[in-house]
């Protein structure tokens, strides 16, 4: 199958942070190129394909977040509709008439509803609906009929078909950051055709919108020497200023900053160069809230980089990008690990 | 000099180089081993595998500075900070830019052309750019990357009574502190950690103590001082002049009780004058090392620092020299309590 | 029981400060268990072994309270402080600390009380008439807690520090009842765990447990005019599906149901916004530890008059004693 196909199925999966197995299960599944593949404790998929360097040979961990934000019943009114409350950064005003996924003893299609405007107050309308005057509508008449198939705790996700826009734009939910896995794969697909020395790791984590989870389980097992993040990066839109964006079409973002080695930095610039590969420079001065971080300060601590996938109108159901992004993202890291060597790695202690 | 060589180094989260080079060159003669690791944490080890506690000095070399996010048609820097700067101490500040250390200076609108309400709102970080007098784009961009740093250029002073003016007090004076501890003779394994990233989330510490694994950890710092005019004296947190201070609780660690005691007890015994760190927010490099593994006891002596995080911070040589005095002593006496052995 | 919550209730154990709470747990139940152990961080740990085919399981509880820390005093002996934990500052004024010695004080408010309270507009009176005099009994550095004593009001019961001292007396009265356990069972009673749930990451650290399980308060929302919670005083122990430090592993938390079920013991399902627990810690431990919490519902948690009802306290020893002897299978 064709890797797009695979982002398509994944996008259109359900997996909210912690309980992300289904997915594990598709990815698991589309990825021929790794010699052997394991879940550890929390959920991690960890895909390894060995290198042909000496042994011991250099540890890379690729690592793109499986999960996606989602809902969480918190009650069942007396009338059957649903409360709920978030798990991950969702903007409340997105959330109106919505159509869901509730995922009770039998997974049940949902509604998000609220109060509608013929009986609102004047003024009323300028306001973002709030989270707690929201609830999902099941088609449910009572309490009793809800609670034979809902429980407390039960999650939610959104319901959207992927849509393909002009060119290779592609717009759906949980591209953040299944859109990293794909990437992933591409790369794993590519190396398959190449020789390199490295053992590479390539993680499809857990909790990453809950605070970086799988990703600290993971590279603790990894004990990685370099490890890569894959993440996606706000992709130009209106209303937000260049200096904070990346552009759609043109490549990933290479990150530079405290969370980024700087010979990894130059390396991943360089190889871009050589291929001919387009990039976009992304300077964050206030890193943190990518798989990087947790990778970063590991045991003894690695060598790492975060390579961002242009992606607009990030955490909604249409999240916004272009497929040739991911695949050049996926050949950017295959022709980076296929140039390392021994004494690259070894040379990222010595300062 | 050592702490003017110091503070007038740069070294931003991430870019320790220089702070680094200075402190490998002083500390290799005093020390057994040196390594740095992935992240750049420069670790000295005295008497690596020598009998008795592991005792770890950890001070972190970087500072918060600028970095520069975007060069502006008209060949304006666009810069965030990186680590906690306040945007009102940047006005009208001089800067060097960059591995070319492109001199700038940070512009902002004229007070002629402001109305007078204007004056009463702070300038905010997107308002503030930085001028290197580069006429176009182009121009800039041939002088400066993106993602590139740019620091205060402050000069490091004495003057009035023992006092200090530099930049980058927070952390150059644990660095000198460490630097200077560690040409003391003991017989146990003391590991100085000069550490990066602190400012931006004590990232090199927790790593640093997982390769050092030490049973006993002091961690040297420059903490806030508010013994200003316009704060209640309870506000103070502590008091320039009034010796080292001692923490007994911030945002990430509590130190370790039977520790804190023991350094209060011992400044009384040697008369050194030493003060509790009267409050509790910030965060040292203790909360990742105590956190370590199975846990490590943690202190945190620090030297009282106004106006942290600005381009100039003043502290008091007197203090200074009291932390230096204090774990000196806790030195001597652990030496003591291993030598009675 | 209502004893030992009462006992424990009534120790003197802020964060970091703990060693009261941890000598009396100790006494309590060092004849009952096969090893006991303290830590750098001051955790007790207390283990009895289990069968050779068990697994180990790691419960913890933890033994700090909020309180908070003297910051200043002044020329006239009052006293300045700051707060350890999340003190809710509508809780303090008119209310009464304790330190270590035994001196009392009352805290208040500069000017109007209820207006515009922040905490370093608050202050403590210990009655000295003098800086000398506070200096007698109270250093700057100190820290102290809430005074205030346990109440039996019949099923409902009043304590400062029910979080998590009743979380303590569930793991100390299961383990009095546990006899020759399928599991090796590690009895964590941490430390720190207001201010970052500090002591149970470096005791999981060392035991590396299969299975981590945090036996904490949770809020309810049957008060007048609460916050939405589907969490009532009495109607069980609550099983957690997620709050802001853990996601519960989605397999301890049908197994904590399914026990739940079987044993007919009295649940309810927990899906916290805010806040956490120590499972939070444990389960991003080394390579990572599937974790549970199960909650022991509170009223006014962190405040000095913290509410639980002893049916839903007995609930959650039954489920622990279950959980203990289980087969946990490839968990």
């Amino acid at each position: 199958m064709e890797i797009k196909q695979v982002l398509r199925t994944l996008s259109e999966a359900s997996g909210v942070s912690g309980y992300e197995h289904n997915l594990a299960a598709t990815v698991q599944a589309s990825c021929p190129w790794a010699d052997e593949i394991k879940s550890d404790k929390l959920g991690n998929l960890i895909m390894l394909k060995k290198g042909t360097g000496a042994e011991p040979r250099p540890k890379v961990m690729l690592a793109g977040h499986m999960d996606e934000i989602g809902l969480i019943i918190t009650k069942i009114e007396k009338e059957g509709f649903l409360r709920f409350s978030t798990i991950g950064g969702f903007d409340q005003r997105v959330l109106l008439a919505q159509e869901v996924v509730v995922h009770g003893k039998e997974p049940l299609i949902g509604v998000i509803g609220a109060k509608p405007p013929h009986i609102q107050a004047p003024g009323e309308q300028s306001k973002a609906v709030k989270m707690e005057d929201l609830f999902i509508d099941v088609g449910f008449d009572s309490e009793d009929e809800a609670a034979k198939a809902v429980r407390v705790g039960d999650l939610v996700t959104l319901k959207r078909d992927v849509v393909d826009l002009q060119g290779s734009f592609m717009a759906g939910k949980s591209f953040d950051d299944r859109a990293g896995v794909a990437a992933i794969l591409e790369c794993f697909k590519t190396l398959a055709g190449m020789s390199h020395t490295a053992d590479v790791y390539g993680v499809a984590t857990v909790q990453e919108e809950v605070g970086l989870r799988g990703a600290v389980t993971s590279a603790y097992g990894i004990v990685p020497d370099l490890g890569i993040a894959i993440d996606v990066g706000f992709g130009d839109s209106p209303g937000l200023p260049e200096s904070d964006t990346i552009k759609l079409g043109k490549g990933p973002g290479i990150a530079i900053g405290p969370h980024v080695h700087p010979k990894v930095h130059e390396r991943m610039i360089e190889t871009a160069k050589e291929w001919n590969i387009g990039y976009s420079l992304d300077p964050s001065p206030h890193p943190g809230g990518t798989d990087t971080y947790a990778i970063q300060v590991a045991r003894a601590g690695a060598a790492t980089i975060l390579l961002s996938i242009p992606l607009r109108y990030m955490h909604t159901p249409i999240e916004t990008i272009s497929y040739d992004d991911v695949k050049q993202t996926g050949r950017l890291m295959a022709l980076f690990i296929a140039g390392l060597d021994h004494e690259f790695v070894e040379g990222l202690t010595c300062f | 000099m050592l702490l003017a060589r110091l503070t007038e180094a740069n070294g931003a989260p991430g870019q320790e180089g220089d702070v680094r080079d200075i402190i490998r060159a002083e500390v290799e003669p005093h020390v057994h081993e040196i390594k740095t690791d992935a992240l750049g944490n420069l670790i000295a080890v005295k008497n690596p595998d020598a009998p008795g506690p592991r005792v770890m000095l950890a001070a972190h070399m970087d500072e918060v500075a600028l970095m520069i996010v975007g060069i502006e048609s008209n060949g304006f820097l666009k810069f965030r900070p990186i680590g906690g700067v306040d945007p009102r101490v940047l006005v009208a500040k001089s800067v060097l830019v960059g591995a070319k250390k492109v001199p700038g200076v940070i512009g902002s609108k004229p007070i002629h052309l402001q109305k007078p309400p204007e004056r009463e709102r702070a300038f905010t970080m997107q308002e503030l750019l930085i001028d290197i007098g580069a006429k176009s784009k182009e121009e800039a961009e041939g002088l400066v990357k993106l993602g590139e740093i740019a620091y205060f250029t402050t000069k490091y002073e004495e003057f009035g009574n023992g006092k200090v003016k530099a930049k980058a007090l927070d952390d150059r004076v644990g660095c000198a502190l460490a630097i200077r501890l560690l040409q003391e003779e003991v017989s146990f394994p003391l590991i100085a950690a000069f550490t990066v990233q602190e400012e931006v989330g004590l990232r090199g510490a927790g790593v640093a103590a997982y390769q050092v694994k030490p049973d006993l950890a002091i961690v040297l710092e420059g903490t806030t001082a508010s013994d200003v005019p316009g704060t209640d004296e309870h506000k103070h947190a502590t008091t320039v002049g009034a010796g080292p201070c001692i923490t007994v609780m911030d945002r990430v660690s509590i130190p370790h009780p039977p520790l804190v005691r023991e350094l209060f007890s011992l400044a009384e015994e040697e008369g050194i004058k030493v003060q509790v760190r009267r409050n509790t927010a910030g965060g040292t490099d203790a909360g990742q090392i105590q956190l370590s593994e199975e846990g490590v006891k943690v202190a945190t002596i620090a030297v009282p620092c106004r106006y942290i995080h600005s381009p100039a911070s003043v502290m008091s040589k007197e203090d200074f020299e009291g932390a230096y005095k204090l774990v000196k002593s806790y030195l001597k006496r652990l030496q003591e309590r291993e030598a009675s052995k | 029981m209502k004893t030992v919550i009462k006992q424990l209730t009534e120790a003197f154990g802020p964060s970091g400060y703990e060693t009261e709470v941890t000598e009396l747990i100790k006494t309590m139940v060092e004849e009952h268990v096969d090893e006991i152990r303290t830590d750098v961080l001051g955790n007790l740990i207390a283990v009895k072994k289990g069968a050779e085919d068990g697994k180990t399981i790691m419960f913890a509880a933890h033994t700090d309270e909020i309180g908070l820390v003297v910051t200043h005093i002044d020329d006239k002996g009052f006293l300045r402080f700051s707060n350890v934990g999340g003190v809710g500052i509508a809780t303090l004024v008119g209310n009464r600390v304790r330190f270590a010695n035994g001196t009392v004080g009352v805290i208040y408010q500069e000017k109007d009380p209820w207006k515009e309270l922040t905490l370093d507009k608050l202050y403590i009176d210990i009655g000295a008439e003098s800086k000398e005099e506070a200096l007698e009994k109270v250093k700057v550095g100190e820290f102290g807690i809430f005074h205030r004593e346990f109440e039996d009001l019949g099923n409902r019961l009043i304590a400062k520090a029910m979080d998590d001292r009743v979380g303590c007396a569930v793991l100390i009265e299961a383990l009095k009842r546990v006899k020759n356990p399928k599991n090796t069972l590690c009895f964590v009673f941490t430390t720190q765990e207001e201010v970052g749930l500090r002591g149970a990451r470096t005791a999981a650290y060392g035991i590396e447990p299969d299975l981590g399980i945090a036996l904490d308060v949770t809020l309810t929302g049957d008060m007048p005019e609460a916050r939405r919670m589907d969490v009532s005083l009495g109607k069980g122990a609550a099983i957690k599906v997620k709050d802001s430090s853990l996601i519960a592993h989605p397999r301890v938390k049908e197994l904590l149901v399914n026990i739940a079920e079987e044993k007919q013991i009295p649940y309810q399902m927990e899906v916290l916004e805010f806040g956490g627990t120590d499972a939070g810690a444990i389960h991003l431990t080394k390579a990572g530890i599937p974790s549970g919490t199960i909650s022991i519902p509170t009223r006014y948690i962190h405040s000095p008059s913290e509410m639980v009802d002893i049916r839903d306290v007995e609930a959650c020893i039954n489920l622990v004693a279950a959980l203990a002897d289980r087969d946990l299978g490839d968990i």
